[in-house]
């Protein structure tokens, strides 16, 4: 057996065993986030939200996913049939491929690679072109408009981001995702950068292109935006991109500031609980916020959101890196 | 083995993606198969162990350089047939110009030889194993060459600021938007602690407004009624 495993195609074996492993909890995930997501906003606007289908309405989401598939494809007619389909195939695929570098416990990557971080935010910025190409596509003016926002509100916010993560970094002196989460053993990196946490935190709402920064689709003044011509399981793509992206946000919010997969305080109960289990735990609780800040706040208006990104983050994360830089060299905390 | 045959795959995606940038008759699918090509780069440095520049090339040159390419293309209101109508005419100008460009490559290329000690000069060699990518870039950049670094960095800024300057112009009767002296005023917004499931009617708060007592009518029906 140990003879195989080590043969290229037991590699290969174990390699596509381990990202089922992974895909397939995250695909439920996906499914039941958008279940939540209804549940959590009927609780906050007094609703009971969907509650037929299957006891609490559990079984909403495959009801949903078979209504999605037996509906019919439509292609408009002067729509550019191959990167028309091709869009929302990019988009999920993209969410995917990131977790190939998500560190669920000590050691249980995919690919610990070196440079994990950089390779989020390369993954992570090329989400845009899945909007922009559905948007220019579609041929149609509301899914044009809507990409054009999207593409360069994803670009503003990227900026103020990398600041962070930047910021980040210099803490752990390591581009490694493992390292990222053993450099916060002692105290998670929320509490000593917090000003960084909450602009991560508004950036990847931004990022995500959700309230209040769901300009790109404002039903409003856009009908549906960018995926307005979208119909059936292509449709559905892009639904369910959107949810893995805020999932995977999490995640990378929850390595870069929550602790991954270490325990709050590393005292008898609550290390019986797994990593993975607290992992789990602290995504659920970003997307938490996710739904609950849906529920709260009113859609930005386009300038105003340019502006927070560029003349607000932009120059506080500018700043707080310098700070953070300057008081990590004068009490020699640099990581070696 | 294995390595081989994937850069031989990249590379032929590579140069074909390079190929259609410069073929393809719609600016947008070059624009396409230009980020294609990027990212087949990308695959070869990570071949050649470089990963860090491997990533860095997806994150700026497509994740932010090629998408306003992308935005600025798909925005161009193009009409093919204008865009062909002097290709006849041209066509022999432009083959003469680039078989002199191509005589003139194949001149110096051949010539071309290292010198003995070219490997010496080399300032980069490769850091070995223990040092990761990051980390012996940083040390070029940052350490060895930080002066250089920043005087690259200041041209730059020399150069986005000009053109700032260049294209900005100050129009006149412009309303700006002041959200500070907006989040300062106070008096216009009032906040009312409303019990949660209560609704606003506990605290006798009528929206809209509940309408004024009729006024005491004075003159009424004075020109009214045209059947007198």
């Amino acid at each position: 057996m140990d003879g195989f495993l080590s043969t290229p195609i037991g590699i290969l074996a174990i390699t596509i065993a381990q990202t089922l492993a992974l895909l397939v909890p995250v695909l439920i995930a996906v499914a039941y986030l958008t279940l939540a997501e209804r549940k959590v906003l009927a609780a906050m606007q007094l609703r009971k939200g969907p509650n037929v289908v299957g006891p609490f309405g559990l079984l909403q989401p495959f009801a949903d996913a078979l209504k999605m598939l037996m509906k019919e494809t439509i292609v408009p007619s002067g729509a550019n049939r191959f990167l028309f389909i091709l869009a929302p195939m990019l988009l999920f695929m993209l969410a995917m491929l990131a977790w190939a570098v998500i560190p669920v416990n000590d050691g249980w990557a995919i690919a610990d690679i070196n440079v994990g971080v950089l390779y989020l935010f390369a993954i992570s910025s090329l989400g845009v072109y899945g909007i922009i190409i559905a948007g220019w596509a579609s041929n149609s003016k509301y899914a044009f408009l809507g990409a054009l926002r999207s593409a360069a509100q994803m670009v503003s916010y990227e900026v103020s981001m990398g600041f962070v993560i930047v910021t980040v970094l210099l803490c752990v002196g390591s581009l490694n995702l493992s390292e990222v989460v053993r450099a916060q053993q002692n105290v998670w990196f929320f509490i000593p950068l917090f000003p960084m946490f909450v602009i991560f935190f508004i950036s990847i709402l931004a990022e995500t292109n959700r309230a209040p920064f769901d300009l790109p689709e404002g039903e409003s003044e856009l009908v549906a935006g960018f995926f307005v011509e979208y119909s059936s399981m292509t449709f559905a793509l892009f639904f369910l991109g959107e949810y893995a992206n805020m999932i995977l946000m999490s995640a990378l919010t929850t390595i870069l500031f929550l602790g991954g997969w270490l325990p709050p305080v590393a005292v008898e109960p609550f290390t019986w609980i797994p990593g993975p289990i607290w992992f789990a735990l602290k995504i659920c609780l970003c997307l938490f916020v996710f739904i609950w800040v849906r529920a709260t706040f009113p859609r930005y208006r386009y300038d105003q959101l340019m502006r927070l990104g560029w003349k607000v983050f932009l120059p506080f994360s500018l700043v707080w890196l310098v700070i953070t830089a300057a008081v990590l060299k004068l009490t020699g905390w640099l990581p070696a | 083995m294995i390595a081989a045959l994937a850069f031989y795959l990249f590379a032929a995606i590579l140069i074909a993606s390079a190929v259609m940038v410069v073929t393809a008759r719609n600016p947008v699918h070059s624009v396409l198969f230009l980020i294609l090509a990027f990212f087949n780069a990308a695959a070869l440095f990570l071949i050649a162990g470089a990963e860090f520049l491997a990533m860095i090339l997806v994150i700026v040159y497509v994740g932010a350089v090629a998408v306003l390419f992308l935005f600025v293309v798909m925005m161009l209101d193009i009409d093919f047939a204008r865009l062909r109508e002097g290709f006849q005419r041209y066509a022999p100008i432009g083959a003469i110009i680039g078989g002199i460009l191509f005589l003139e490559l194949l001149l110096v290329l051949s010539g071309w030889s290292f010198a003995d000690q070219a490997d010496d000069l080399r300032l980069s060699p490769n850091p070995g194993a223990s040092v990761t990518n990051a980390a012996a870039l940083g040390r070029i950049l940052y350490t060895d060459y930080v002066y250089l670094f920043q005087l690259a960095g200041l041209i730059l800024l020399v150069a986005m600021i000009g053109a700032i300057v260049l294209t900005h112009r100050e129009r006149a009767g412009t309303k700006r938007q002041d959200i500070a002296v907006q989040v300062a005023r106070s008096g216009s917004v009032v906040l009312e602690e409303v019990p949660v499931g209560a609704g606003i009617k506990a605290l006798g708060i009528r929206r809209p407004p509940e309408p004024e007592a009729e006024p005491p009518k004075v003159t009424h029906d004075a020109h009214h009624g045209g059947h007198h």
